[in-house]
């Protein structure tokens, strides 16, 4: 058993600062030896960076670290990993299509062959101890989410690890597998492990940990012993805020349903379901905010709407039409308008501006004439759009990807906005932006609603949905945990919603 | 003769057909399993080949030969591996300039050899004991160094591949450069020594053809086969027991081609034998590749960077 | 860790306007010198070489004429790849596609009776540009079924169509009249397209070249499958996303540069040499040369015009010191491929900005693992 008096890590005063947000802020963390210590906050929270400051991926820009007592300079990963920090990342680092045996000992130092003999035995040890199991020979793409994860333990655990680091370890693996994970986690605790365990689900603090540090806009809120604490206190710390500005929002009579979804199945790139039986419809004049931590469902159904993945199960119904499945080109014809979340899915970085702008309307009147395209048409959309939405761009002619991110963001909201669209689905458009670009394309946003256009906003932001939206649903693992007119929505219920706990009826606008 | 014997005639003589195909599929799957792939195997073949036989001429020593050739082979691989890896340039047209480079230069060079009487031969070496099974005697241990060295890098490669720690930073690199990376492995240290050993495979399977198969220097004497190595490298399932049985398999067809002008079929139609042979291969192995969900190396002809990941 | 010191290369934002031409430029010029390296130590004088080169391409009007007329089937099929390229499809396989457009050509001149002789020759062109397009469609439609990468396969199209020419001449299609060679018979007057004065300047196809050069421009500037073929080829992603069919501008840009391949090949035989002849007598790789004719000009089908020239005048050039220096016709893929390689890492000066990084300085450069925790 380790000493218990030492921390095994102590990291005091952390600052890290990335260009234009400040993601650890005088972060101070004491870790003890032999503990489950959950790490608790939103997305964006700063919780992953100073886990990866530990583990040396970055560098601090002030602050210092002890691990065991001992001050440390952790340069690189093989620093940490010497120090006997090991870390599973949310993606993990494996090869798919090589062994189970042959990920554990890849890159180890040693002899020439490959130690088939003594990575069996270990692996059959981890097994024994902690409930590892996983079979050696198994490659990698055939393994559940969970088994891979066993995985990037045991390679943590096979380079001599006693301080594990898991960053969101649930967000892939199946209820069951969650149990089988929390056991591991006791198990190891019980051993002598140190564990650090970063989610943003209040149940998990409450299920494994021993103490609990909550983490909201890259400072420590608290650090407290989860046996003294509960749920609600819990949901508070990690979610309440300060506004930062106001916006006009007003009353807009409501029209009719444009958009009307019934019992939406989709799957995630890993063919797993990722929305799982949604039902909501959005009204003409009407802000329909969907809340929730990244990863539940929300990429997909958006992406699902605009034509760009296949619906498992279920109807979409625009005005009334079934466009289930339809190719993205008709939906735009139908005027669906999508702000992607990524915005380099959205744009062509090497084509310029006044190019980038047509890219949904090429092939129509009057940019495109028969086959040709009218490039003074495609000039004069260009300026009136640049004025219009105040993109600040040296020319026309520029290249999108000399712009600024914010107004990289414009150009795209100019282009999907400027068609009086009937549906506008915005995924996290103020994601990575200033304060001034936040504010403008916000302003877009009502005003698109004044102008009777439906928006379905999808955002991790709660502070912008509660701003922009009329109601508010929230999703958690692939479904709507609830749907609530703004006014009713706090701060407190639509935090226990997002992590899961708790569960009101949709109801029927 | 029975059509027995036949069939045998044509195997027999199908193994030293395949040689260089084999040399250079073994060094092609080398490189792209670390995720490089390289078109200029052609352009690396014939300098193999100009280098052996203009060597081989000068000191009579077929040995130096190959190893010249090898070398040779290599350099211009490093060409492709500063180009591709360090560099970054488009993967496809830096092969294809290799492979006219390598024309080129040959051409330059070779001139002077056209027509000459090539002074050094590697003669067969039957292995005492085994040669003298009955079948399988004459077929496999009645041949020349060189056809034994490339049959015994099959399994070498393979155990390589497979059972090494060497194999192992080799396949990753080339399915996940970014976990290789940060698991400790140099991704660029392994992907130059891949793309290298590619090149003295290919500079040996060049040197076959000149000082062996067919000792003498004729202009672009390689014909394509670096082509087909390249088709082969996919028919192999980046697989060296696979690319033996490609390499044999191709040698037959090159054997067949000879033997059936005797039956008065027209000589370019034959010739188009290798290369339809190679489109139904690649068929074949886009459909096998679906079924039983094999596929190429998955960092194949991406270019590896830290900062862009 | 490392003590050497490394090379790192950091996307530009910004390519100046300067360095787009002055790369290419550069990297010919810098390719040059290094072939003259090669020459040197072959034991062939290179400043000798390079003066014949010069003077052989340039230095009479002969020269000037000949250089012209190689640089048509250049321009023809450079044009045409610069426009797949741009797409991201490779189509290695313009030198068969010619090759066929030459055998389609010869069939209707030779072979097809009871075609009036005024449209004897529009008849040879379309069937050479059919020709040629349905030939790259054989990668094309693997492309698009099966998913096989068209670099090999189309590569794999050059040799069996070069094949199919040799069996022709050898063979049925061996003339009448020209016992010892393997020639097809000479085309009647009619199939004859018309030369300028005494050089070898067919300028019909010429006329067709320069068209073609044009249209490809306009096309990929000003239409919309232009614009679909530039999306495809610089995001598929965003392609996808604006509801781009990528498959069907494959199919597009193949059987476009086929096509245009194919006319060289009319061209070719019709304009030169009267008759099919064996393969590498029609022609000595043009369509391998076109990759870097189209290459050089980066990407660009009006660009193309001033490449294919430049080329073409080292072709002739390069058979000039073949004669007088007794140099063999590999030369000229020495210069293909070095030009080739240096202009592709001369293409990188405008992309990226070159750091050395000293040992003793280096900051390791941290793995960059996670996104969402930054915003």
């Amino acid at each position: 058993m380790p000493d218990m008096s030492v921390p095994a890590v102590e990291m005091r005063g952390i600052v890290k600062r990335f260009p234009g947000v400040l993601a650890n802020d005088h972060v101070d963390l004491t870790v003890r030896a032999g503990e489950i210590h959950a790490l608790l906050g939103e997305n964006g929270a700063g919780k992953t960076t100073l886990m990866n400051i530990l583990y040396g991926i970055y560098h601090p820009d002030e602050g210092e670290i002890f691990v065991k007592g001992q001050r440390a300079h952790i340069r690189s990963p093989r620093d940490a990993i010497r120090l006997g920090i090991g870390m599973v990342h949310q993606q993990f680092r494996l090869v798919p299509s090589h062994t189970v045996a042959e990920n554990v000992v890849l890159g180890l130092p040693g002899n020439f062959f490959f130690p088939e003999r003594a990575a069996r035995e270990r692996l059959q040890e981890f097994a024994r101890r902690y409930g590892l199991h996983v079979d050696p020979d198994a490659r990698i793409w055939q393994l559940s989410a969970g088994e891979q994860q066993r995985v990037e333990i045991i390679k943590a655990l096979y380079r001599g690890a006693d301080i594990l680091i898991l960053d969101e370890p649930t967000s892939m693996l199946t209820p069951r597998e969650i149990e089988e994970l929390m056991a591991t986690v006791r198990r190891m605790a019980d051993d002598g492990q140190t564990v650090i365990f970063i989610t943003h689900k209040l149940d998990e603090v409450f299920a494994v940990s021993d103490r609990v540090t909550v983490l909201r806009q890259g400072k420590v809120v608290a650090t407290l012993e989860t046996a003294r604490t509960d749920k609600r206190e819990l949901a508070r710390l990690m979610v309440g805020r300060d506004v930062l500005f106001r916006l006009e929002k007003r009353p807009v009579a409501i029209g009719p349903t444009v958009l009307e979804v019934q019992n939406l199945h989709v799957r995630s790139d890993r063919g797993l379901p990722a929305v799982r039986g949604v039902s909501f419809s959005l009204a003409a004049g009407e802000i329909l905010g969907i809340a929730g931590v990244a990863g539940n469902g929300q990429r997909e159904l958006a992406e699902a709407l605009a034509g760009l993945r296949p619906v498992e199960k279920g109807r979409v119904l625009l005005n009334g039409e079934d466009v289930t499945n339809r190719p993205p080109r008709a939906l735009v014809r139908r005027g669906v308008c999508y702000v992607p979340g990524e915005r380099l899915v959205g744009t062509v970085p090497n084509l310029s501006v006044a190019e980038n702008l047509i890219l949904k309307t090429y092939d129509q009147a009057p940019v495109c004439r028969g086959i040709f395209l009218d490039s003074r048409a495609i000039a004069s959309h260009a300026d009136a759009l640049i004025e219009q939405y105040a993109v600040a761009t040296p020319s026309r002619e520029t290249p999108l990807k000399l712009l600024s991110g914010g107004n990289i963001q414009r150009a795209i909201l100019a282009r999907e906005t400027s068609g009086a669209p009937g549906l506008l689905i915005a995924a996290h458009p103020t994601s990575g932006l200033d304060v001034g670009a936040t504010e403008y394309i916000r302003q877009v946003l009502l005003s698109q609603r004044e102008k009777g256009t439906a928006v379905l906003l999808v955002s991790e932001d709660l502070e912008e949905i509660l701003q922009l939206s009329d109601r508010v649903a929230v999703m958690y693992n692939g479904e709507i945990m609830g749907i609530l007119p703004a006014d009713r929505a706090d701060l407190e219920t639509i935090g226990m919603m997002m992590a899961g706990i708790h569960r009101t009826e949709p109801e029927v606008a | 003769m029975s059509i027995w014997a036949y069939i045998f005639s044509v195997l027999q003589a199908a193994i030293p057909a395949g040689t260089p195909l084999l040399y250079g599929t073994l060094g092609e799957v080398t490189a792209e399993r670390s995720g490089v792939v390289n078109l200029g195997v052609e352009g690396m073949m014939i300098m193999g080949a100009v280098t052996a036989f203009g060597v081989a001429q000068a000191t009579g020593n077929a040995f130096l030969a190959i190893a010249a050739a090898a070398l040779v082979g290599g350099l211009l691989a490093l060409i492709h591996a500063f180009a591709s890896i360090t560099l970054r340039v488009n993967q496809v047209v830096s092969g294809l300039a290799l492979t006219m480079l390598g024309q080129g230069i040959s051409g330059m060079m070779g001139k002077r050899f056209i027509g000459m009487p090539p002074r050094v031969q590697l003669k067969p070496v039957p292995i005492p004991g085994l040669s003298d099974l009955p079948v399988l005697g004459p077929l496999l241990f009645q041949h020349d160094l060189l056809v034994y060295i490339g049959l015994l890098m099959v399994p070498v490669l393979w155990f390589l591949f497979y059972r090494t720690r060497w194999g192992i930073n080799l396949r990753s690199v080339g399915e996940s450069p970014a976990t290789a990376d940060a698991m400790g492995v140099n991704v660029f240290q392994v992907r130059y020594l891949a793309v290298f050993f590619g090149g003295l495979m290919a500079g040996i399977g060049g040197a076959y053809l000149s000082i062996v198969y067919a000792p003498a220097w004729i202009e672009g004497m390689t014909a394509g086969i670096g082509w087909i190595v390249i088709a082969l490298t996919i028919f192999a399932m980046w697989d060296p027991v696979r690319g033996l049985l490609g390499a044999y398999l191709f040698g037959s067809v090159r054997v067949l081609q000879y033997r059936l002008q005797g039956l008065g079929i027209s000589p370019p139609l034959l010739n188009m034998l290798p290369f339809i042979l190679t489109i139904l291969v690649l068929m074949f192995s886009a459909g096998e590749a679906m079924r039983k969900r094999l596929g190429a190396p998955a960092a194949l002809m991406q270019p590896y960077t830290r900062e862009e990941r | 860790m490392n003590s050497l010191p490394r090379i790192r290369l950091e996307k530009r934002l910004d390519t100046p306007r300067w360095l787009g031409v002055a790369t290419p430029v550069f990297s010919v010029l810098a390719a040059l010198l290094v072939i003259a390296v090669i020459f040197g130590l072959l034991g062939v004088n290179p400043l000798v070489a390079y003066a014949r080169i010069f003077t052989g391409a340039f230095g009479s009007l002969y020269g000037l004429s000949e250089t012209v007329t190689k640089a048509i089937p250049l321009m023809l099929a450079g044009a045409g790849l610069a426009v797949a390229f741009r797409a991201r499809v490779y189509n290695i396989g313009a030198e068969g596609q010619l090759l066929i457009g030459a055998v389609c050509a010869t069939g209707v001149a030779l072979f097809v009776p009871g075609v009036p002789d005024g449209l004897r020759l529009p008849a040879m062109f379309v069937a050479g540009a059919l020709g040629g397009a349905l030939w790259a469609m054989v990668p094309a439609v693997l492309k698009a079924r099966l998913r096989i990468d068209e670099v090999l396969t189309s590569l794999m199209t050059v040799y069996i169509a070069s094949e199919l020419v040799n069996y022709l001449v050898y063979g049925p299609w061996k003339g009448l009249y020209e016992s010892g060679f393997p020639y097809s018979d000479k085309f009647p007057p009619a199939a004859q397209i018309p030369r300028i004065g005494i050089t070898r300047i067919h300028y019909p196809t010429l006329i067709l070249a320069l068209l073609a050069a044009v249209l490809a421009y306009f096309l990929v500037r000003r239409t919309r499958w232009g614009f679909e073929i530039r999306v495809t080829g610089e995001n598929p992603e965003a392609a996808r996303y604006a509801g781009m069919n990528y498959l069907r501008t494959a199919m597009l840009v193949m059987a476009l540069s086929g096509a245009l391949a194919g006319i060289a090949g009319v061209g070719e035989v019709a304009g030169i040499h009267y008759r099919l002849r064996y393969p590498q007598g029609i022609s000595p790789g043009y369509g391998f040369t076109a990759i870097i004719v189209a290459w050089l000009a980066r990407l660009n089908p009006l660009g193309v015009i001033l490449t294919a020239l430049l080329i073409g005048g080292l072709l002739v050039g390069g058979d000039a010191i073949q004669l007088a220096m007794g140099l063999p016709s590999a030369t000229v893929y020495l210069f293909n491929g070095m030009i080739l390689l240096f202009v592709l890492g001369g293409d990188l000066f405008t992309r990226y900005q070159i750091r050395i990084e000293l040992p003793g300085r280096a900051v390791a450069t941290p793995v960059r693992l996670e996104r969402e925790e930054v915003g």
